[in-house]
């Protein structure tokens, strides 16, 4: 039905193409080789600067990686990605399951609570998990007048780790799924209960091969930043591959050994992408089927309501309210000393000027390529869709020092400003945008736009009037986790950003760097409720718009 | 607000957030790249632009992303002055060739213990080594005299230490240089024999002999003091090893000149200022180090500096910490 509304829709539209359509397409085609050459040359830039340092490096590291002890940071890497991403999984599917298609009380500000892990630095969540369940944390201090426990079983190591980057990533699968799940056409659901399928088997039989490509990016995602964060496993003591490549830089002022250590990084990673590539390959990708004009059906959780209600609290209480309350008790309960004079406005105000904008840039360049990707099979564009990857993955220092090699030395009029700041954050958060973006394309029936292609239309016109409005909550949804994700971001702002330019989250660092606890209390508050309010006006914003007929 | 209207307004938004971003100013202050928090010393560069009228500028991070990122940035950087916690990055800059030479007489202000023996860096104020310990499950007599003693089965499970922290690196290069390869291998083994605890950073360690997690942690000196700051009810106190101890040592805060500076002669007013009564009163009573001029004493209750009889030891004989980070890797201490 909706298929002969659109292809209706389109006729009308196409009457009033103009003949200069193919001057256009001419140009649209060299926009967007050009911006293909673009994306791959930012994308290589980290790799060639790791290149040019590597090669005056000693073979220490390579003995080194080859030894046992190499292997078995390697292998504790490896461990911590694949356990974060069957995390994210076990967590992110009821959590988005419970938040956007049930009736749940208060569903927007359970996914909104959802999402702020990911604003908060990872470090500071695992100090507020030692501060809490560590060996001698609040919970053994509750405990030992009831129980008599002298001492809790220790959160050091791989649990603690692994909890903290689980509670860190989920939001990256659980925004696309969210979005995907309302994305099933009621119509399939209807035909399966019809036909007798509860509605267990509907979820697990139906809708969840129908959203695995946002599952498995949103998962890939989450396991490629275990792999690449510093800050959990080093509060958290846990020996991986990260640590070794920081200790090169940190301690010996390194900048080959670390770099060569960072190439190897890049491959395990360009490994993994194959991998998951050729995974993704056998899968058969089905479309959710075509966009229906009304919503998808609330599901209503009856007698399921209060284990609901627990299991998001438990989620938003280990991911939120720790970190939350830890940063008020330190408020409450320290006397603040030293206090640095700063200007809390202009610290959000810069912090949500960086992470708007590069949300903006990495959206829109996340679009055109996602297209370009998906209209093409070469190859080469596949692979140039995976390079920005390595980005992402690799630590924030190794990119924000390929940035300061090669700006400092080609571009010093703009080095330390922030229009190259925001290139190197599109460096680095590319990945979130593009493979939302992929993912909410992959959703559309390509029927559609066959459809209208047969109808004589361009395909350009095609793109601007049914492909983009049909992916674009989706879209949006990729622009909220660029934001999110530059929120907090440090390592890069440290060395890009204007001298004197500051954010919410390098006031945090610098409290807690000298143990000024008290003073973490203010930026972290802002920094949370910032966020928060920012989601709550974008999500409605994307719940509001009307879907395209 | 009608979707229609939300979207003018986002528009707008990114509007006044784009125009903003391509502001840029041109003047060219004094550029300092600090690798010393905010916290601790961006009053007293206030204080000197204020008596001295000369304008600074200041980019704080984190103390080897800025080594690194200086010698990145090479001829082209615009730093003039580099300011640090840990006379070790100092000596790499130095290494690399990127310090240029002090005046006599800002060298002459400090002991030759706690400056570069090329005349490239000067210390600007002094961190002792100490054991931080909870009294509550130590008896002050019981206290040991020496670092080495720490092996000692009596202290099984009950030290903490941040073996990627520099000092702490500091240190062991100080057990290698003072005692000889071998004594150190040895006692690093005993420690790790001794189930010595691992932390990531100074802070976690303190918090940790603080929360009864391990009973004594070696960190610097002045920690202490400020946890006190922040909540005086906190039960832990600094104990400082014997005289001459190799557990004595004393590492310092130090700044030096870029070769990229443009204008040398206004960093070394700072690096004056620094040195000068008023900053070295300034980092006895903030901060709490010890001041490296003779006419300032540190803050009251602290051992004295000359009383307190660091091992006889030159902070550039600190160099080699390439070999202590092998030995450390070799021992099974750090990766």
């Amino acid at each position: 039905m909706s298929d002969l509304l659109t292809a209706q829709h389109y006729r009308q539209q196409s009457r009033i193409v103009e003949h200069g359509t193919t001057v256009i397409s001419y140009i649209f085609r060299l926009l967007s080789r050009s911006l293909v050459v673009g994306v791959a040359l930012l994308a290589l830039l980290p790799i060639a600067y790791l290149i040019i340092r590597a090669v005056d490096a000693d073979d220490m590291m390579l003995k080194y990686l080859l030894s046992t002890q190499g292997l078995t940071v390697i292998a504790n890497s490896l461990l911590l990605m694949v356990t974060v991403m069957i995390g994210t999984l076990i967590i992110g599917i009821p959590f988005a399951w419970l938040t956007s298609r049930t009736d749940l009380p208060f569903r927007r500000m359970w996914l909104i609570l959802g999402l702020l892990p990911m604003v908060t630095p990872t470090y500071l969540i695992a100090v507020s998990h030692i501060f809490a369940f560590g060996p001698k944390g609040v919970l053994q201090q509750a405990l030992e007048p009831l129980l008599g426990i002298e001492r809790l079983p220790s959160i050091y190591g791989f649990a603690g780790t692994w909890l903290v980057l689980t509670l860190c990533t989920f939001p990256y699968v659980v925004l696309p799924l969210s979005y995907a799940f309302t994305r099933v056409t009621p119509a399939l659901e209807e035909a399966a209960s019809d036909l007798g399928a509860n509605r267990w088997q509907v979820l697990r039989h139906m809708i969840l091969p129908m959203c695995r490509p946002a599952l498995i990016s949103g998962m890939m995602l989450a396991g490629l930043y275990s792999l690449g964060d510093f800050g959990a496993p080093a509060i958290m003591r846990y020996e991986n591959f990260i640590r070794v490549i920081y200790l090169q830089y940190t301690s010996s002022f390194d900048r080959h050994r670390g770099a060569l250590l960072a190439l190897v990084l890049v491959i395990i990673t360009l490994v993994l992408l194959a991998l998951a590539r050729r995974a993704d390959k056998q899968i058969e990708h089905i479309s959710t089927g075509t966009p229906a004009h009304r919503t998808t059906n609330t599901i209503k959780l009856k007698y399921w309501k209060l284990p609901a209600i627990g299991f998001c609290s438990l989620i938003i209480g280990l991911g939120v309210i720790t970190p939350l309350s830890t940063i008020v008790h330190w408020l409450i309960n320290k006397t603040a000393v030293r206090n640095v004079e700063y200007d809390i406005a202009e610290l959000t105000f810069n912090t949500l000027q960086v992470s708007v904008l590069t949300a903006i840039v990495a959206g829109f360049i996340g679009i055109l390529l996602a297209i370009l990707m998906r209209s093409s099979s070469s190859h080469l564009l596949q692979w140039v869709g995976k390079l920005p990857f390595v980005g992402y993955v690799l630590p924030g220092i190794v990119v924000g020092l390929a940035m300061v090699f090669f700006t400092s030395r080609y571009l010093s009029a703009f080095y330390q400003t922030l229009p190259i700041l925001i290139v190197a954050y599109v460096i680095r958060f590319l990945p979130i945008s593009l493979s939302a973006t992929q993912n909410a394309l992959a959703q559309i029936n390509p029927r559609l736009e066959e459809s209208a292609e047969s109808l004589g239309a361009v395909r350009l016109r095609v793109t601007r009037y049914i492909t983009l409005p049909l992916a674009r909550s989706g879209v949006l949804g990729g622009m909220v986790l660029v934001f999110l994700a530059v929120m907090k971001e440090l390592p890069i702002a440290l060395m890009l950003a204007p001298t004197g330019f500051h954010t919410l989250s390098y006031r945090i660092w610098s409290a807690y760097q000298e143990a000024f606890f008290s003073q973490i209390g203010l930026p972290g508050l802002v920094l949370m409720l910032t966020s928060f309010v920012s989601l709550w006006f974008i999500l409605r914003g994307i719940e509001n718009q009307p879907l395209p007929s | 607000m009608k979707p229609s209207s939300l979207k003018y307004w986002a528009l707008l938004i990114v509007l006044i957030l784009t125009s903003s971003a391509f502001a840029q100013d041109t003047d060219d202050p004094l550029t300092i790249y600090s690798a010393r928090r905010e916290e601790l010393v961006a009053p007293i560069i206030a204080q000197f632009t204020e008596d001295t009228g000369i304008e600074v500028e200041v980019r704080y991070g984190n103390l080897a992303e800025m080594v690194v990122m200086v010698l990145e940035e090479g001829g082209s950087s615009p730093a003039d002055i580099f300011f640090a916690q840990d006379a070790s990055a100092l000596g790499a800059l130095e290494k690399e060739n990127r310090l240029i030479e002090l005046s006599e007489d800002i060298l002459e202000l400090v002991s030759e213990k706690f400056r570069s023996h090329q005349d490239m860096w000067v210390g600007t104020s002094g961190r002792a080594r100490v054991a931080i310990y909870n009294p509550t499950m130590i008896d002050e007599d019981n206290l040991p005299t020496s670092l080495m003693d720490l092996t000692d089965e009596a202290w099984r499970g009950l030290i903490g230490w941040a073996p990627t922290n520099g000092p702490f690196q500091g240190q062991i290069t100080a057990i290698r240089v003072l005692l000889g390869e071998d004594a150190a291998k040895e006692w690093l083994e005993g420690m790790l024999a001794n189930d010595v605890v691992e932390y990531g950073g100074n802070t976690s360690v303190v918090q940790a002999v603080i929360d009864g997690e391990v009973a004594m942690g070696l960190v610097n000196h002045y920690y202490l003091l400020q946890f006190l700051d922040e909540d005086p009810d906190i039960v832990a106190a600094n104990h400082f090893f014997e005289a001459e101890d190799v557990g004595a040592l004393v590492n310092v805060a130090a700044v030096g000149i870029l070769d990229s500076s443009d204008q040398p002669e206004l960093a070394e007013e700072f690096i004056r200022y620094l040195l000068s009564e008023t900053g070295q009163t300034y980092f006895a009573t903030e901060t709490y180090e010890y001041p490296l001029i003779e006419d300032v004493d540190p803050i009251e209750g602290l051992t004295p500096l000359d009383e307190l009889e660091p091992p006889d030891l030159d902070l550039s004989e600190l160099e080699d910490l390439e070999g202590t980070l092998r030995l450390m890797s070799e021992v099974g201490v750090l990766p």
